[in-house]
């Protein structure tokens, strides 16, 4: 019986068009409910719809708070939620994968009237969106202390490297890295003593993600190595960049930092 | 998204193969890890949100792989879109298989809701209407799956908010001709036959005798909130943000009672308590359970 009823309702019902219908209301509240649902005996159900949008709107709220706690820290979680609906509206997410999420919103931040009055807002935000970057990348030993010991000191500016799949630079012309090492420890925030621009290393050796600050041209240093090129050249660049980099010393602490997994020497050298 | 890396293929099993048959399990959740490895009996499985587990590397897979040495683990999607009218997505198919070979899941389970649109992931369950043709593009999309993934899916009963005028087929009509044309069990989420129930003025109990209960390979239980629909009657919402309540374990011993132990969950998302009080739900379940295995084996005897 109920077979027959099936076969002949499907020769009247295409019925595939209610997510197109469904969806447009549920992140634009002037978008009235759709009209193909009702609650019970036919009964009104915007309220009922609204269950859905809020379901959506507060999870992916949620979800930016979840990734961004620190840019909420320092302004509130009031006006971060306010924010970030915002955002959540103009951009949800292309992806199911909630930590992919949130890729524009420093950008977004950075456009931001109401934040204008912190500038470095937006940096603290990229900051901490490649902090979880880090924190989901894919496992990897880095390179040891002692990694470039067996190279003979005449090819160590030929040697390339292998970033390690964790370890990202981010730039910024606020202290970013002090404001968001503040913002994202338990305690009572301190206070900031500088106001000198701060450029980060993030990496995660092994499951612990560490936010370092890097040295004058420190950061240059290592986008060019990440970006394939030869030591020698990134000495050069990260010289040119800042007169006050030291070669040993950010070379010893990229390695400390796990920001590598490996080196190798072309024109005929050895690992 | 595209290119997430893959995990290796898994030659042999890596994981002992533990039962999970007539156990109750909870919620994995990263703050209770640590009292979980200190308990001596924490609880008979551990159901994870596959989506959480789909990066390459880092914390989240040293946490399973580490519940998974000792406990079996549920397997349970929530954005497949299974119940969307678009084509299922190709690279999440294949990092939920990934998942499934790498950790050899007891329970592998999906919800008939859908969740992206487009390319829009709204991060919610939302709901279909039950029509001969939505039946056909379901189906198709639960054998995409299955065959993609090398075994059969649970498939999780919804709990909605509205009904679509345009539905000609009942809820549980609906899940018997999907079990029926793809071979798939169902999860039971005896919470969301409530939370309907009371939402469309529908009696709990008949949904649950038209249930085709043999197909059921898991249970799920949670808590749910009140608010008041566009009338002021009451709306019960899905929430996962507290204890089960009295009428959902009445429900629940009504169906264990009627089908003898099957798996069951007790679920916990938001306003995530201390690990003691998820335990305490997780054993009151267990109790109803236990009783009632050991009912049937006097049954049994005696019959």
């Amino acid at each position: 019986m109920a077979e027959l009823v099936v076969s002949m309702a499907k020769r009247r019902l295409g019925g595939l068009a209610y997510a197109a219908a469904f969806t447009p209301p549920l992140l634009d509240p002037e978008v009235e409910e759709p009209g193909l649902i009702a609650g019970p005996n036919g009964k009104a159900a915007k309220k009922r719809y609204n269950v859905y949008r809020n379901n959506v709107t507060v999870s992916l709220i949620n979800a930016l708070a979840d990734t961004f706690p620190a840019t909420q820290r320092i302004v509130g979680e009031e006006f971060f939620r306010a924010m970030a609906r915002i955002h959540v509206r103009q951009s949800p997410p292309a992806s199911p994968l909630l930590f992919e999420y949130g890729r524009g919103f420093a950008d977004f931040i950075e456009g931001f009237e109401h934040a204008r009055a912190l500038p470095y807002l937006a940096d603290v935000a990229r900051m901490e969106r490649v902090w979880l970057d880090a924190y989901h990348a894919a496992d990897a030993a880095p390179l040891k202390p002692d990694a470039l010991a067996s190279i003979p000191p005449e090819r160590l500016g030929q040697a390339t490297f292998a970033a390690h799949p964790a370890a990202r630079v981010v730039r910024s012309r606020f202290p970013a890295v002090t404001i968001f090492a503040l913002n994202r420890q338990d305690g009572p925030v301190g206070r900031l003593e500088t106001a000198e621009p701060e450029d980060g290393l993030v990496t995660r050796p092994q499951l612990e993600v560490f936010v370092r600050r890097l040295p004058p041209g420190g950061a240059v240093f290592l986008e060019s190595l990440m970006a394939g090129k030869p030591l020698g050249k990134a000495v050069a660049v990260a010289l040119e960049d800042d007169e006050r980099f030291d070669p040993a010393a950010n070379i010893a602490g990229m390695l400390e930092a796990g920001a590598f997994t490996a080196v190798a020497v072309s024109e005929g050298g050895r690992r | 998204m595209a290119g997430m890396p893959i995990v290796n293929r898994v030659e042999a099993a890596r994981f002992p193969a533990f039962p999970v048959g007539g156990a109750a399990g909870a919620s994995l959740k990263p703050e209770h890890l640590a009292a979980i490895h200190a308990d001596p009996a924490p609880v008979g499985f551990f159901e994870i949100h596959a989506e959480n587990y789909m990066g390459a590397g880092g914390p989240p897979h040293a946490a399973l792989a580490a519940i998974r040495e000792r406990w079996p683990v549920s397997l349970h999607g929530v954005c497949m879109s299974i119940g969307g009218p678009q084509p299922l997505d190709k690279d999440h198919l294949k990092r939920f298989k990934s998942l499934v070979d790498r950790y050899e899941p007891a329970l592998v389970s999906e919800h008939l809701a859908w969740s992206t649109h487009e390319t829009t992931y709204f991060n919610d369950l939302l709901p279909l209407p039950y029509t001969p043709a939505t039946l056909d593009r379901v189906a198709e999309h639960i054998e995409e799956m299955q065959e993609a993934i090398g075994r059969p899916i649970l498939l999780e009963n919804p709990s909605t908010y509205v009904v679509f005028k345009e539905s000609m087929l009942a809820e549980t009509e609906f899940l018997r001709a999907l079990v029926r044309r793809t071979g798939c069990g169902l999860l039971l989420d005896v919470n969301n036959v409530f939370v309907s129930a009371t939402n469309h003025g529908y009696s709990a109990l008949e949904y649950l005798a038209d249930f085709p209960l043999e197909h059921v390979g898991e249970i799920h239980l949670a808590g749910h909130a009140e608010q008041e629909d566009d009338e002021g009657a009451l709306l019960l919402i899905d929430s996962h943000d507290g204890p089960v309540t009295d009428a959902v374990w009445k429900l629940y011993e009504i169906v264990i009672g009627r089908r003898g132990p099957i798996p069951t969950l007790v679920e916990w998302d938001s306003d995530i308590p201390g690990w003691p009080v998820l335990k305490a739900e997780a054993q009151a379940a267990q109790e109803i359970l236990d009783r009632h295995a050991v009912s049937q084996i006097r049954g049994a005897a005696h019959g």
